[in-house]
């Protein structure tokens, strides 16, 4: 059952391949409870095997009692005040380092606000807003504000930290300080309704320098395309209803319905993770987003002609 | 008849309570029944149909979640078929078979008395009961099942975000069902406390009336917290309240709070007549008493009362105060002391005692696999953060599986097995009921164990499909093989079960020598239960020889018989001194009546023709006179 148990390691999403302290924290806290868990099971699990190989011998009725007593007060209150003592013990240490960052013990907030079915990104202190994709440095501590626009949702990256649910009215903060460099996976954890299965996101980690560069190149707003395709593709964005729903900051579309994509071209995925950005892929989103994934919120463009959406797909994917 | 004699004065006597208690023949007579037995088989069909109807949701879940990416069903179908499954096998198939089939059958009987206090009640439980399931079972027909979980947080259920019928066939099918039980619960509290026959003080009460007992405390408390939930959701969805709306000063947590201050108490709601049963079956079957009687008793209430103070470790990834959650932890992990109490008891009346391995007895031992097994998974989600990183993982599903599935409904199979030749009168076959138990633990195992591993990897529970490449594949694939391998064991059992009742040999009054009361009647009981009020001088009953040819002394003497019409004994809540003989009333129309009247209004409300519903609710009235008006004459 170890072996199976342990070959999860390496999954991106596995509770039992951490990355960061607190994410350690538990992982210990696991295996602590699940070898106790299991010495406790094989004694149980021993005591029906006894009673199997001793079936056909009767005890004495008083000397069965009494062992029963004895047996039933130490396995049943004694052992499990103890176990549950040394428990709970654990479990208050290791819950300030799950807990809320205190006010001012970390270098930077990244507000992440759940939609249905998305997420969105902001850097409070720039105007960069992306989605689904969320850059963070290396080695920093940073507090993560997690809110919702609509339905209670769950952040989970499960190897950075424990998830936090995201409830309207209400601001929950995590933190993720991550030492290594690299792409984490995360999923919303909260049913929230017909697209919950396709709400995923990526972390990731950058060395602090390039994550400064990325930043500040997010912060811009997007650039107007010189001509050809691209600008054909701009002028149909403005004028079908893609800017009703979304933003593309410099341009007049502020639609705040589905992510900002002032830098589409930049991100590696499409519909918080559903398929990786080509441009294949793009022109099928925009064709007919429900095949991809259904319930979601975009309607498709099929009606429109096969040039016009050849030239959002260039537009977009310009959005660098 | 209760007592075999064949002296003439007590055949007499015999024959006059068979006219007494004799119901209409026929179909109008399982309508106008009120006989605790008859009401008890008709929630064992009904709960069984809903069963095999969840099942059935489990296994197209399961077919669409056996690989990456598959399309067998889309996401709004999935949803409701994931919400449809939690809300039937619990509200509509575990509570109803264990609470409404076992409870019916068996209290009354355990404790020599003639039915349940309130014989119409009870007959209107199960029609509401049955109302209520038809009603929700609707909107999966008309494709508009509520799809936000059986949990239904807002403000995913509100009606901005669930704008079509299915919340409200939801929340009002609920709230039909809650009273139903409330009822039920009712019922079982006072029959507990007064009905048993003279001279079962308390402390000789069987273990699983105590366990029904605890389970209608719970039962009467915690449901008005998820009535009033469901009355403010649809005041909200129906009539623009804003109890949850945070614009308007509601809060959302409101709803998780008294949804899970209601549904942690309804895990023990589910699971305590199953440590009933077992407390039932493993006496009979090591022929020896439970081990630490009163120690047990005492653990089965206490879990019942320590459960209402645990269900904020649903809600440990809401962001509450670090106090609040140290303080749920502390109840969460406390609540394992009654439950270790009962398990190592369990295990050593097994051990000292001499343990026949018969199916029910099987059975049995499958159910303390699972509840140690459970239990201990159950004991790493009230770790705070353990359960801030598995909440809403297919851990949780596994964790929760093994207890409700695996603890709660293994007994109840067992039990089955257990009471069928008292119900059919008729023995089922021993080595194909072995071997249907084999089939389901091994299934069960193979379905759930899995899903550990899955919700360790990270997969998040409520989801209709996942990516490659994620390493839940193979998990899934067993799970869902494991899931087939266990709906066969269920046909397997069923076949053996229907088969039996018509080809079985013949069983006689106690085939196994239980000990309880049940067994001191023949099989099938009559509708009177006892010729002769029970007499009672120990915890033991059906074990003790003297009392039980006393009954046969009495049933000559005419002592207790209470031959002169619906009579059975009223007695003294604890030390059980006799009190007094109650009339009973007899079969009749009206609950029936009042549970289709009582569904209809609520399909009216649902539908927003409140004039018609309020005529429904006059109507209602008009039947509850009736049901009150003075009866004919009794032979």
């Amino acid at each position: 059952m170890l072996l199976v148990l342990g070959s999860g390691c390496g999954s991106n999403q596995s509770i039992t391949s951490p990355v960061t302290d607190p994410a350690r924290e538990i992982d210990t806290l696991w295996w602590a409870m699940f070898a106790v868990g299991m010495v406790i099971f094989g004694i149980v699990l021993g005591l029906l095997v006894l009673a199997y190989v001793r079936r056909r011998r009767a005890t004495d009725h008083d000397r069965a009692e009494r062992m029963s007593y004895a047996v039933i007060l130490g396995g049943g209150m004694v052992a499990p005040v103890i176990v549950l003592a040394v428990l709970f013990a654990f479990v208050i240490r290791v819950m300030p380092a799950v807990s809320a960052p205190k006010p001012g013990a970390t270098s930077l907030t990244v507000e992440v606000t759940g939609h249905q079915w998305y997420w969105e990104v902001r850097y409070p202190g720039t105007d960069a807003v992306t989605a689904n994709e969320i850059h963070l440095p290396a080695r920093t501590r940073v507090r993560i504000v997690a809110r919702t626009a609509d339905v209670i949702h769950s952040f989970w990256a499960p190897r950075l930290n424990r998830k936090i649910d995201m409830i309207p009215g209400r601001s929950n903060s995590i933190e993720l300080d991550v030492p290594k460099v690299g792409t984490y996976r995360g999923q919303c954890s909260e049913f929230c309704g017909v697209g919950h299965a396709e709400m995923a996101f990526r972390v990731i980690v950058q060395p602090p320098d390039a994550f400064r560069t990325w930043l500040d190149h997010q912060a811009q707003p997007a650039e107007t395309p010189s001509g050809g395709q691209a600008l054909a593709g701009q002028q149909q964005f403005m004028s079908a209803s893609c800017q009703d729903c979304h933003t593309i900051r410099g341009t007049p579309a502020d639609g705040r319905v589905g992510p900002d994509l002032t830098h589409i071209g930049s991100r590696r995925t499409l519909a918080a993770l559903t398929i990786p950005n080509t441009s294949r892929n793009l022109f099928q989103w925009i064709t007919n987003p429900q095949w991809w994934k259904p319930g979601s919120r975009m309607p498709g463009f099929a009606s429109l002609p096969v040039s016009a959406r050849r030239a959002l797909v260039a537009y977009l994917e310009g959005l660098h | 008849m209760a007592v075999e004699s064949s002296a003439p004065a007590a055949v007499e006597r015999i024959h006059r309570l068979d006219r007494i208690w004799a119901e209409r023949p026929g179909l109008t007579g399982w309508i106008t029944t009120t006989d605790h037995k008859r009401i008890g088989l008709l929630y064992l069909a009904t709960s069984l149909a809903f069963f095999a109807a969840g099942g059935a949701e489990a296994l197209v879940m399961r077919t669409q979640l056996a690989e990456p990416k598959e399309h067998v069903i889309g996401p709004a179908t999935y949803d409701q078929l994931m919400t449809m499954h939690g809300v039937t096998m619990i509200f509509f198939f575990v509570i109803p078979l264990s609470i409404g089939a076992f409870g019916n059958y068996l209290v009354p009987l355990m404790i020599g008395a003639r039915d349940m206090a309130f014989p119409r009640m009870n007959a209107f439980s199960y029609w509401l009961f049955l109302g209520s399931g038809v009603l929700v079972y609707t909107s999966l027909l008309l494709g508009m099942a509520p799809d936000a979980g059986w949990f239904d947080y807002v403000p995913l259920a509100s009606r901005r975000f669930s704008p079509g019928l299915g919340i409200d066939f939801y929340a009002l099918g609920l709230i039909l069902n809650g009273i139903s039980s409330t009822a039920a619960a009712a019922n079982f509290l006072v029959t507990i406390a007064k009905l048993r026959a003279p001279g079962m003080s308390l402390n000789r009460m069987p273990l699983f009336c105590y366990a029904i007992l605890a389970t209608a405390f719970s039962l009467i408390f915690a449901l008005p917290a998820l009535t009033a939930d469901l009355v403010f959701l649809e005041l909200d969805r129906k009539l623009d309240f804003r109890f949850f709306d945070v614009a308007h000063g509601g809060d959302p947590l409101l709803w998780q709070h008294l949804f899970w201050i209601f549904g942690h108490p309804e895990v023990y709601i589910i699971v305590l007549p199953a440590f009933g049963i077992a407390t039932s079956i493993i006496p009979t079957f090591t022929r020896r008493m439970m081990a630490a009687f009163p120690l047990v008793a005492v653990a089965e209430l206490l879990v019942a009362f320590i459960g209402f103070g645990v269900w904020v470790h649903h809600m440990f990834a809401t962001g509450l105060p670090q106090m609040t959650m140290v303080f749920f932890a502390a109840a969460s992990l406390i609540i394992v002391i009654p439950s270790g109490i009962q398990i190592f008891a369990w295990c050593m009346t097994l051990v000292t005692g001499q343990p026949e391995f018969k199916t029910p007895l099987l059975f049995i031992v499958g159910f303390i696999v699972f509840f140690v097994f459970g239990g201990l998974s159950g004991i790493t989600l009230a770790a705070v953060p353990f359960d801030q990183q598995v909440t809403d993982t297919y851990y949780v599903v596994a964790h929760f599986h093994y207890v409700i599935w695996g603890a709660a409904v293994f007994p109840l199979l067992g039990g089955l097995y257990y009471w069928f030749p008292k119900v059919t009168g008729r023995m089922y076959h021993e080595r194909i009921g072995q071997l249907t138990f084999w089939l389901v633990f091994a299934g069960t195992n193979l379905t759930f164990f899995p899903m550990h591993i899955s919700g360790m990897d990270g997969m998040p529970r409520r989801v209709w499909t996942y990516p490659s490449g994620l390493g839940w594949g193979l998990t899934n694939l067993l799970s869902t093989i494991g899931a087939f391998l266990l709906a066969g064991g269920l046909v397997a059992l069923l076949v053996n079960l229907v088969v039996s009742a018509y080809r079985g040999a013949p069983a006689g009054p106690n085939p196994y020598g239980g000990a309880t009361l049940e067994w001191a009647t023949t099989s099938p009981p009559p509708p009177y239960n006892f010729a002769v009020i029970p007499q009672v001088t120990s915890a033991y009953a059906s074990w003790d020889e003297d009392d039980r040819a006393s009954d046969r002394r009495r049933l000559e003497h005419g002592d207790l018989v209470l031959e002169e019409g619906h009579r059975t004994t009223a007695s003294t809540p604890v030390d059980g001194h006799l009190d007094g003989v109650l009339h009973m009333p007899s079969e009749s129309p009206w609950p029936f009546v009042l549970g289709v009247v009582a569904t209809l209004g609520t399909a009216f409300v649902l539908t927003d023709h409140y004039l018609i519903a309020a005529l429904t609710a006059a109507l209602a009235a008009g039947v509850l006179t009736l049901w009150h008006a003075k009866e004919p004459a009794e032979a």
